[in-house]
């Protein structure tokens, strides 16, 4: 398992170098920054220490629960431009199912569990702060109670 | 007991700090926040939509009605955006 937070940004053929040597799947998934609305910039603020142990629990979470032989989470704070990355989780299991729904499973946590708080920076400087959508909340619903 | 008091976002920019440290006996979250507003009109004012705002006490994330005994730091945050 590897988690990483950092402001740089993440080289992603690296980090897969050796990822889940062994595993019949491994499934990536990245987050850009979107070219929205004439966003320049994302400028992410997050809580050093408690994101470390945040991510640390749900990958840990993810891999028992989708057996998984190997899990990475990558996420960036600080600002970001346009089309840069921002996270990236990486997973490894015997099948393709697993390593799709422990990703998934992952992202949907992420997006409303780990301390990290987006605020959006345009041509003209800061605008607000991104709101939390009911959707996110939804999503994290679908693992905990399945239909 | 002495806490510390985290804020983040925009909750930090409408109390005007990151952190601050104070001297407390609230037995849980809502009896520290109740203190807290009292402090001035920037904390009435973040504080004031609870809804809207979430809390970790030593780094997890919790809820109003969590104990404090024992506990060092207290953050409040709004809604998480991550991913």
């Amino acid at each position: 398992m590897r988690i990483l937070v950092q402001t740089e940004p993440f080289d992603a053929t690296a980090l897969m170098q050796g990822f889940g040597a062994g595993a019949g799947a491994v499934v990536t998934f990245t987050g850009l920054v979107r070219d929205d609305d004439g966003l320049v910039a994302l400028e992410i603020e997050h809580y050093p220490g408690m994101t470390e142990a945040s991510l640390t629990r749900h990958a840990q979470a993810a891999a028992e629960r989708f057996a998984l032989s190997d899990v990475l989470v990558a996420h960036r704070h600080g600002r970001i431009a346009v089309g840069e990355p921002i996270m990236m989780v990486a997973t490894a299991a015997r099948h393709r199912r697993e390593a799709f729904d422990a990703a998934d499973f992952l992202m949907d946590w992420l997006k409303s569990r780990a301390p990290f708080w987006k605020r959006e920076i345009g041509a003209e400087g800061p605008r607000g702060w991104v709101v939390a959508k009911d959707t996110d909340e939804a999503a994290l619903d679908r693992w905990t109670n399945p239909q | 007991m002495t806490l510390d008091i985290l804020y983040f976002a925009w909750l930090r920019e409408r109390i005007g700090a990151p952190r601050e440290q104070i001297e407390t006996s609230a037995a849980t979250v809502r009896d520290l926040v109740a203190e807290l507003v009292a402090r001035g009109e920037r904390h009435a004012a973040a504080l004031s939509d609870l809804g809207a705002v979430r809390v970790a006490v030593d780094q997890v994330l919790s809820d109003l009605d969590a104990p404090l005994g024992g506990a060092r730091e207290v953050a409040f945050f709004p809604p998480m955006t991550g991913g």
